[in-house]
């Protein structure tokens, strides 16, 4: 009798995964038998959670460990992508509570839905089968398009909401579709598998059901970290959202985005490399420029954030384009960055607008620099950080990026990558044109920060300067996790 | 005790970040002035524990490199944020904190009840912090950052009293100054990084890895392009010609910043980098002329404006460029140990002379505030008789006067001297030596006269102060008294550490060594080999060196005499000179006039031209491009903002068309 070989079962390689998703349910239900308003505590005890998660998935750096037949796997990579994941996830919790409670929105699921999303990204870093990056990529849409809509009183978080899922599972389809060419090509959906068949009958490259499944592969990821011309609903969406979850969409996802497409492409598609290289050259040339060019034109801070997350995904896939260690290593550095200097540029919008979100205009802003000194430069620094100035974070990711695309020979990637970034200084200067230089039309009074927005803060600006200052480290760890 | 050398730089950084965001909250000036002194007190602390440990060590291990982390790091080249030790950057660090301190601790009494109390001591950590970044980091980028830390945070204290608009132009003209010697400082960093990476494929600009392959380093023009570009940066911050008028201006900022800048930091840094890059600057011989020259020149040349101000504190200006031309001098015959000498017994004394006229001017400001008197505080010309008021002020500055004349047996006189015997005795350029020895002696002369002058007219003889006025002059409060008898008695002793061989010899049989060479020897043993190795030999005659040194002290004491006849036995003389000679004195009163051919030459050209391409090229060509780009731009970011329609159905088409396209491009091509 012939005996089923059972898989060997590590359930130790997916621990962080397995104690966040305990610790989740474990509040679900905390916040049905604890009575009261204040949901606070749930925040903080998420955050504990996120960093016994973090600890448990810091624990397993060193050599990879694949289990599950090679379904998952426990290496550097995966866990540099998590931690990121878990640091998005926690300073987005930090800046939650004042904004629900302002908006009355404060349901205690909220938690336990930012920390399933959580599950859903770390399971995409470190699936290496597309079923499991698939399933990953699913738990975590499916928190997000209920985060995004998470206003409900909110026409426009509700609108936010219903758009996210609509274009999101159109998305899926895409995504779907090409993982089923990809294995009819080659009978696997495990990445291992596919890439030794490839080797094994180099034919296949030049398959069309092959190039289409990895082309529609990238269509899917490109919708999720937002690559032009699958953008278009991220304005919408992430003006909608309501603002803590703004800044969380456009850090942790968006990296989980990367994680999952560097895997695919890298491991998968080894013999198309030069194919889909020239395909995130475009994309990377016209996310940065669309995101910008739109970006100059928004008056709404929030929004132009939102472009201006798009115009970020750009950068990365220049990293990506360039298809080489350094690359790599940039795009982990810079999504590390991006997630400080963003959720701390978004913590301090959500303390400008009032219930409602009014006054989230740029023109507001004016006098918010006199009124409130500390916050405002706190603003700038993030401002100038997303903008690519030294000495902060933003221009370390940035040289590294665009270093490793002239080293791979795209000097005019590099070139298109400059130009667009100064192209963004407008914008991002205009905001501290008037905070700074302009005077208010009316006296206007600002709140100021919470203690936990403090701590993000704090976190995010330090952390900002910190990687812009002394990056050795951070870039050292970055370039061992890309080494697979 | 080496590990702990990150501490030196980062205790004073940190009393500089907690003064500058707190200092407005805390508001007690006690609390402010401990914090910010007692910073620089445990940066003191872990400099003399370095000290120690450097002296337990026999002489070739003395160099010890404490790397931090790698700061940049971008294919061949490489930073890291490291510490060298050795015993010329522990000198000093035991300057920059030893007298950084006293510095401190003497502005908590000077500054007591300055608007900005705390923003005052917020730079000046923040400069002490620079200072002891430029002295102990270990490659040319750190010190580069330090470098420009002084030059900014000089600007901002000698622009402190910003409402003033000559403290405002002072400011500005020391910061626009030293930006054209940095210009030279990173020319000449570029050049050596570059031309050692072509040529040998040694990227470094670490110290201690060039002074390994300072062999490669073969003279010629490239060595000294570098050396020059170098010495430029020097001039912009040690103050020589032709880059030294922002010092004498820089005294609009408070006195102690004056005294940090001139005595312990800042006019330093150039000194120091042509001490620490020795090995390179010895392969130019052309390069160590210039030098020569260029310090001989400003010693005279400051040394004779020096003999006609009348404010206190622009005497002590122009003295400090003189001192530093000495310090050029020494470093341009090779005398590097020499030169790092009178950095240090300079440090000593005119550290003390500053904080002394700053006590003075903080006694006269009260005396005449008192009497609502509207008269100059800083002139000397409303001064007089003050020793009986501030018996410690006066002592003490007398001492540092006689030191800086040099009179033998104070520290001036062992530095100076030696720097005078070696520029005669040196065996770089056998073809100048009188001219150099000539024009360091008259300066010796000019300053031992200026300096009595000064002397003499704060000090002695009558008051020229109202009664009442003179009546309410006191002597400063412990604060300030407690830093001058410290720097004086420095002043006095300091010198014993670098006595001459020949004085040594005669009065104890040599058994009194010249510690200082020793100590500072394995830093410039290269610099030694390679000039012996080279057959250059310097004269060597115990007669000579007792005759040059017996000729310079009686120029001294000529300048003293000279300055006790035209002050105290006849004053009106000096009235009458000026009267007979009235253009030479509007010349030399007038600085030589050197700030208005400067004004003249590069000033007001830069301005035209600034004011032509402002106008003319940026309004109309760089505006219109720019703004013209904008337009555009502007206009089709509007078009592109009616794509995003806010319909799903929309949305979803435009997906369907780029999924569409990117598989047909990659069908059909």
């Amino acid at each position: 009798m012939e005996t089923i070989a059972m898989p060997a079962i590590n359930l130790a390689v997916i621990m962080p995964e397995i104690l966040l998703s305990c610790i989740a349910m474990v509040l679900l239900l905390v916040n049905v038998f604890v009575p009261g308003n204040n949901k606070a505590y749930l925040g903080y005890l998420s955050i504990i959670g996120l960093a016994v998660t973090a600890a448990s998935a810091v624990g397993g750096w060193g050599p990879s460990v694949s289990a599950f037949n090679g379904s998952v796997v426990q290496d550097n990579f995966a866990i540099f992508f998590k931690v990121i994941f878990l640091i998005s996830a926690g300073l987005a919790i930090l800046i939650s509570d004042r904004y629900m409670v302002q908006e009355d929105c404060n349901q205690g699921e909220l938690y336990p839905m930012i920390l399933f999303a959580t599950v859903g990204m770390m399971l995409m870093a470190s699936g290496t089968d597309l079923m499991v990056i698939f399933l990953g990529l699913e738990l975590l849409s499916i928190c997000l398009y209920v985060l995004a809509g998470w206003n409900r009183d909110n026409l426009k978080s509700n609108e936010a909401g219903l758009k996210y899922f609509l274009l999101g599972a159109f998305s899926t389809g895409f995504l779907l579709y090409g993982m089923a060419l990809t294995y009819g090509a080659t009978g696997s959906t495990k990445i291992q598998a596919i890439s030794s068949y490839v080797m094994g009958n180099p034919g296949v490259a030049s398959n069309p059901l092959f190039v289409v499944g990895m082309l529609l592969i990238a269509v899917g990821f490109s919708f999720k970290i937002a690559a032009a011309p699958f953008h278009m609903w991220t304005p919408d969406v992430y003006q909608g959202a309501p603002t803590p979850m703004t800044a969380f969409m456009s850090a942790g996802p968006k990296a989980a985005g990367f994680a999952a497409f560097i895997r695919v492409m890298i491991f998968a598609f080894p013999m198309l490399r030069a194919e889909w290289s020239d395909l995130l050259w475009i994309l990377a040339v016209l996310t940065m420029t669309v995101g910008n060019i739109i970006a100059l034109s928004q008056d709404n801070v929030k929004r132009m954030l939102a472009y201006s997350s798009i115009a970020h995904a750009g950068y990365a896939l220049v990293g990506f384009a360039a298809v080489n260690a350094e690359g790599a290593a940039g795009i982990l550095f810079y999504m590390l960055s991006y997630a400080f200097m963003n959720i701390g540029a978004f913590a301090v919008i959500i303390l400008i607008t009032k219930k409602g979100e009014v006054n989230g205009n740029v023109q507001d802003l004016a006098g918010f620099g006199h009124k409130k000194p500390l916050l405002a430069m706190v603003l700038s620094i993030f401002l100038f950080s997303l903008a690519g100035m030294p000495p902060t974070a933003g221009f370390i990711g940035k040289f590294y990026l665009f270093s490793a695309a002239i080293k791979a020979g795209y000097v005019w990637l590099a070139i298109i990558g400059v130009l667009n970034s100064a192209a963004s200084l407008y914008y991002y200067l205009r905001v501290m044109v008037f905070m700074y230089m302009k005077d208010p039309e009316e006296d206007f009074e600002w709140a100021g920060a919470t203690p936990a927005i403090a701590v993000c803060l704090l976190v995010a600006v330090g952390a900002t300067l910190v990687l812009g200052v002394v990056p050795g480290t951070v870039l050292e760890l970055a370039q061992k996790a890309v080494q697979f | 005790m080496f590990d702990l050398v990150w501490l030196i730089p980062l205790c004073p950084l940190i009393g500089s970040v907690i003064n500058g965001l707190l200092g407005k909250k805390i508001k007690n000036e006690t609390v402010i002035g401990g914090i910010a002194a007692g910073s620089v007190f445990a940066s003191f602390m872990v400099a003399c524990g370095i000290l120690f440990q450097l002296l337990s060590l026999p002489g070739e291990e003395r160099v010890i490199q404490k790397t931090i982390f790698t700061w940049i790091q971008s294919g061949t080249f490489k930073a890291d944020i490291g510490f060298l030790i050795d015993p010329l950057s522990a000198t000093m660090l035991m300057i920059v904190t030893g007298i950084g301190f006293l510095i401190h601790l003497y502005s908590i009494g000077y500054m007591h009840g300055e608007e900005g109390f705390y923003r005052y001591f917020c730079y000046l950590n923040l400069f002490t912090f620079s200072m002891l970044c430029l002295v102990s980091g270990n490659n040319l980028l750190l010190m580069f950052i330090g470098w420009e830390g002084v030059g900014l945070c000089s600007y901002l204290l000698i622009g402190y009293y910003f409402h003033k608009k000559s403290a405002g132009d002072a400011g500005k003209k020391a910061f626009v100054m030293n930006r054209v010697g940095d210009f030279g400082f990173l020319l000449g960093l570029f050049t050596l990084f570059y031309y050692l990476g072509t040529n040998h494929n040694v990227w470094t600009i670490n110290f201690v890895e060039l002074a390994k392959n300072a062999d490669l380093l073969v003279p010629g023009a490239v060595v000294t392009t570098v050396c020059l570009c170098f010495f430029l940066g020097a001039t912009g911050k040690s103050a020589q010609i032709p880059l030294y008028t922002w010092l004498p201006d820089a005294m609009e900022g408070p006195t102690p910043v004056s005294a940090l800048i001139h005595a312990a930091t800042m006019v330093t840094a150039g000194v120091y980098m042509i001490a620490r890059m020795n090995f390179i600057f010895i392969k130019s011989p052309t390069a160590l002329l210039v030098i020569a020259c260029v310090g001989a020149a400003t010693a005279l040349f400051a040394a004779t404006i020096g003999t006609a101000q009348n404010d206190i504190k622009r005497v002590l200006a122009y003295s400090t460029v003189s001192q530093l031309g000495y310090m050029f001098l020494a470093m341009g015959v090779g005398a590097f140990t020499a030169g790092v000498f009178h950095l240090m017994t300079h440090a000593f004394f005119k550290a003390c002379l500053f904080l002394g006229s700053g006590s003075v001017i903080h006694g006269m400001h009260h005396a005449l505030h008192h009497e609502h008197s509207e008269a100059d505080p800083q002139d000397m010309r409303n001064m007089g008789g003050l020793r009986k008021k501030m018996p410690v002020t006066f002592w003490t500055f007398l001492f540092a006067t006689i030191a800086i004349a040099g009179i033998p047996g104070l520290a001036g006189f062992f530095s100076k001297d030696e720097i005078l015997w070696q520029a005669f005795a040196n065996p770089h350029h056998h073809a100048v030596n009188y001219v150099l020895w000539g024009a360091g002696a008259i300066a010796a002369g000019l300053t031992a006269f200026y300096m009595f002058r000064l002397v003499f007219m704060t000090f002695f003889g009558q008051t020229r102060l109202s009664e009442k006025a003179f009546h309410h002059l006191h002597e400063s409060p412990w604060v300030i008294t407690v830093p001058l008898v410290c720097l004086a008695f420095l002043s006095i002793f300091g010198g014993y550490v670098g006595v001459p061989k020949v004085l040594s010899e005669f009065f104890t049989g040599g058994a009194f060594p010249n510690y200082f060479e020793h100590w500072l020897e394995p830093v410039f043993a290269y610099s030694t080999h390679y000039t012996e190795a080279h057959g250059a030999h310097g004269l060597h005659s115990v007669a000579m060196e007792w005759g040059l040194m017996g000729v310079s002290v009686l120029i001294a004491c000529g300048g003293i005499a000279l300055a006790f006849a035209l002050y105290i036995v006849a004053p009106g003389f000096p009235e009458k000179f000026t009267s007979t000679f009235p253009a030479l004195h509007r010349a030399v009163y007038n600085k030589w006039y050197v700030d208005e051919i400067y004004d003249f030459a590069f000033v007001n050209p830069c301005k035209a031209l600034g004011n032509f391409l402002w106008k003319g090229f940026d309004v109309l060509v760089v505006d219109g491009i720019v703004n013209g780009v904008a337009a555009v731009v502007r206009g089709f970011s509007g078009i592109l903002r009616y794509v995003q329609t806010g319909f799903v159905h929309n949305y979803a088409f435009t997906m369907v068309f780029g999924v569409a396209l990117i598989v047909a491009v990659y069908i059909f091509r």
